[in-house]
């Protein structure tokens, strides 16, 4: 089943078009990257799956169902724009938070407090945000949007604030929420993090969807066929069905060089030719990385 | 609903639990009595040590034997007129009257000396006993005999008495429900004011902290304003149902230490502003009687009645506000910049205070008190005024009618403009751009 359809969306503010038609489907228990550029669009559509606004068209289907308030319980959300009562202790923020999703009483204290033990961070039960560093409130915010163990977790830019151990501490935790069952949606700029969370994508640019799917299909689409190999004693291709690119001394007579198929063929091919002509020692193919292929569709992409 | 009800109790707890609240809650009722115990304090003394003062009046005329009265000796002086102002500037007395030889037609010249700025009331209290006498002067001129003269002043009382459409008399209580009116009237101004601007900061608060887009995906932005209002209106009822509590308790408690005093005291005040020191006696007693004429009528008062209005007005007045507060908080960035709509917002609000003044209080039944008591905008300040005046019941009804509608209305706009403001950050606001918001869908 899919955890999110969305067919269509579009919405309009009065000056410009922040979502044109934009379909998107995210499968179950898998981790989503949202990307685009800034003002691409991405918030506006985080915010209408968490119906904080309305779409002018289209729809949302969420685990099968028609996307209704009754939802809102399934869904956690953490924004790219943090923010917590500043006044508030931690504890009773959490529960608050977590009451507000729909969760009773004592089913939230006990989940609170469940967390805060478990994040090893007891004894800031009683302590008021505004007395906590910037990357202490991060936890606590982590902490309440995925409390109420929603279905559905959205994150924006969820790793911005965090050191590199907190930012592993939360990593685990989004790898076991997924193993759990949860489907999340993240929303980053961040490229090593798509790179090694994400199972799939969709690239919003200008409004429009421009691209979608699983990170191999992508990848797949957008590899060039070409090939890195290091050898001893220099070649030259002909006219054949390569293209030399670019080859350079590495030491001595070890050389490196990038090689392109013109057609697509077997890399087997490739290597068999090349054995022919040099000693080959390492021979590898050039996957685009996620960043290549952002930068490569958002900035000279055909959709203008 | 429910949720609604989980941010009215985060909204309500989390104020009244607070220090400030708990201080201002218990200060402000024992600040009260305690600053009337010290004024009435203030004003025994300052009466009794004052005692009577002494005016030194250096008359040329010849005509101004004047009588000493509660508060004035009068010591005719003369010689050189420098020389009596230097003397006076060395003697303890109080003034020199200095009053040249002039026509009783036209009294000109007269001049008081004194060491300091006399009050504002020691002047007209000098120049009363001036009028009088050259009053007195007058008629002597006249050839009118002073005794008949005596016999010719009256004093007349009159005791309101209100005929109900029964035919029934009943004894106005006027002048208790008068003061009654205008503080439940003052009250309610001060309250919306407070709290309104409570709920402006708690919206700009949230939308600062950007806890905002957290709690929109939890909960309507409708939602959201009215638990924070509801909230905010449970937190300014209870305050005011603890300081009537221990208000009254206190005032009874200061009112039996003082209370034996109290209205001889301010029968005495009334009394030295009056010169005919024969007359003394009898405006005493007549003043006394006033006071006991308003506390008796203060048990008529019909409690139940007012105490109803007082929380129908409070409430609406506060809703009908506080919904345009909490618009103009979603809408701004920061609290400096909130000031330039909020003024437009507490404008008629002040309106009606100065038309509480100016019109109810003068002339209850008179038209534009009538509008006043009307229109919401103002009339959960102005009916309160009038409340004391027997307002038709018609016009009541009408008026709390509208004053229904009118929080309907103004919480609709508001909830249109909230929902749409609070997600907007660094734009800048103008009245144009809050009629857009109004208008965009969402």
């Amino acid at each position: 089943m899919e955890a999110l359809i969305a067919k269509g969306i579009t919405k309009r503010y009065t000056h410009h078009l922040a979502l044109d038609d934009v379909s998107i489907t995210i499968p179950e228990k898998t981790i989503s990257g949202l990307l685009g550029p800034n003002g691409a669009g991405k918030t506006t559509f985080i915010r209408i799956i968490n119906q904080i606004i309305n779409a002018d068209a289209g729809h949302i289907t969420i685990f099968g169902e028609r996307l209704q308030e009754k939802h809102i319980g399934m869904i956690g959300y953490l924004p790219e724009e943090r923010g917590l009562y500043k006044k508030l202790k931690v504890g009773e923020q959490l529960i608050y938070l977590a009451r507000l999703k729909g969760l009773s009483l004592a089913e939230a204290t006990a989940r609170s407090k469940k967390w805060i033990k478990k994040f090893g961070i007891t004894d800031w039960w009683n302590k008021k945000v505004e007395d906590l560093s910037k990357g202490m409130a991060q936890k606590v915010q982590f902490i309440s949007t995925v409390m109420h163990e929603p279905r559905l977790i959205i994150l924006d830019e969820p790793f911005s604030g965090f050191d590199p151990v907190n930012a592993k501490i939360i990593t685990e935790e989004i790898l076991a929420l997924k193993e759990h069952g949860s489907t999340i949606i993240f929303s980053t700029h961040r490229m090593e993090t798509v790179e090694d969370l994400c199972d799939h994508i969709a690239l919003i640019d200008k409004s429009r969807k421009i691209l979608e799917g699983s990170k191999k299909e992508v990848k797949d689409t957008y590899k060039t066929n070409t090939f890195r190999i290091e050898h001893r004693g220099p070649f030259s291709l002909g006219d054949g069905h390569y293209e030399l690119l670019d080859q350079k001394t590495i030491d001595e007579d070890f050389y490196s060089s990038t090689v392109r198929m013109k057609e697509k063929m077997s890399p087997n091919q490739l290597i068999r030719d090349l054995t022919e002509i040099t000693e080959v020692h390492s021979f590898m193919e050039k996957i685009p990385t996620m960043g290549e292929i952002f930068i490569k569709l958002v900035k000279g992409g055909d959709h203008v | 609903m429910y949720k609604i009800w989980l941010i009215f109790q985060r909204e309500f707890l989390n104020r009244v639990q607070k220090r400030s609240f708990l201080i201002a809650t218990i200060l402000i009722p024992l600040i009260f009595p305690a600053i009337i115990s010290v004024m009435i304090y203030v004003m025994m003394k300052q009466e009794g040590s004052a005692g009577i003062q002494t005016v030194e009046v250096y008359d040329l005329s010849g005509r101004f034997q004047l009588e000493k009265t509660a508060k004035y000796r009068f010591v005719p002086v003369s010689g050189d007129i420098e020389k009596v102002k230097d003397d006076f500037n060395k003697s303890q007395n109080f003034a020199l009257l200095y009053i040249p030889d002039f026509k009783l037609s036209e009294p000109e010249g007269i001049a008081l000396y004194t060491r300091e700025n006399p009050s504002i009331r020691k002047i007209e209290e000098l120049e009363n006993i001036l009028e009088n006498k050259i009053h007195d002067l007058k008629l002597e001129q006249f050839n009118i005999d002073p005794t008949t003269l005596q016999r010719l002043k009256t004093d007349v009382r009159l005791n309101s008495i209100n005929l109900s459409e029964t035919g029934e008399e009943k004894e106005s209580n006027t002048g208790a429900l008068y003061i009654l009116g205008f503080v439940l009237g003052v009250l309610i101004y001060m309250f919306v004011l407070i709290y309104g601007m409570q709920i402006m900061l708690g919206v700009i608060e949230e939308k600062t902290s950007k806890i905002v887009e957290v709690l929109l995906s939890s909960v309507k932005p409708f939602q959201l304003m009215m638990g924070k209002i509801l909230g905010i209106a449970a937190v300014g009822l209870l305050q005011f149902t603890i300081w009537v509590v221990l208000i009254s308790t206190l005032s009874t408690a200061t009112l039996a230490l003082f209370g034996v005093d109290m209205p001889q005291q301010q029968a005495m005040e009334e009394v030295s502003r009056q010169m005919q020191a024969d007359e003394t006696a009898r405006e005493l007693l007549a003043q006394d009687d006033k006071a006991m004429q308003v506390l008796q009528s203060f048990n008529e008062i019909p409690f139940a009645f007012i105490i109803f209005n007082f929380a129908f007005y409070f409430l609406g007045g506060y809703l009908l506000y506080g919904a345009l507060f909490a618009a103009v908080g979603s809408a701004v960035d920061s609290q400096q910049e909130a000031q330039q709509f909020t003024f437009p917002i507490t404008l008629p609000l002040i309106i009606a205070y100065f038309g509480l003044f100016m019109f109810i209080l003068n002339d209850p039944h008179s038209s534009a008190s009538f509008w006043f008591s009307i229109i919401p905008f103002t009339s959960p300040v102005a009916m309160m005024g009038r409340l004391a005046f027997d307002v038709p019941l018609w016009q009541l009804l009408l008026s709390q009618l509208l004053l229904v509608g009118g929080f309907i209305f103004t919480t609709w706009i508001a909830a249109r403009v909230y929902r749409v403001g609070i997600l907007m950050h660094g734009t800048k606001i103008n009245y144009k751009v809050l009629a857009k918001w109004f208008m965009m869908k969402h």
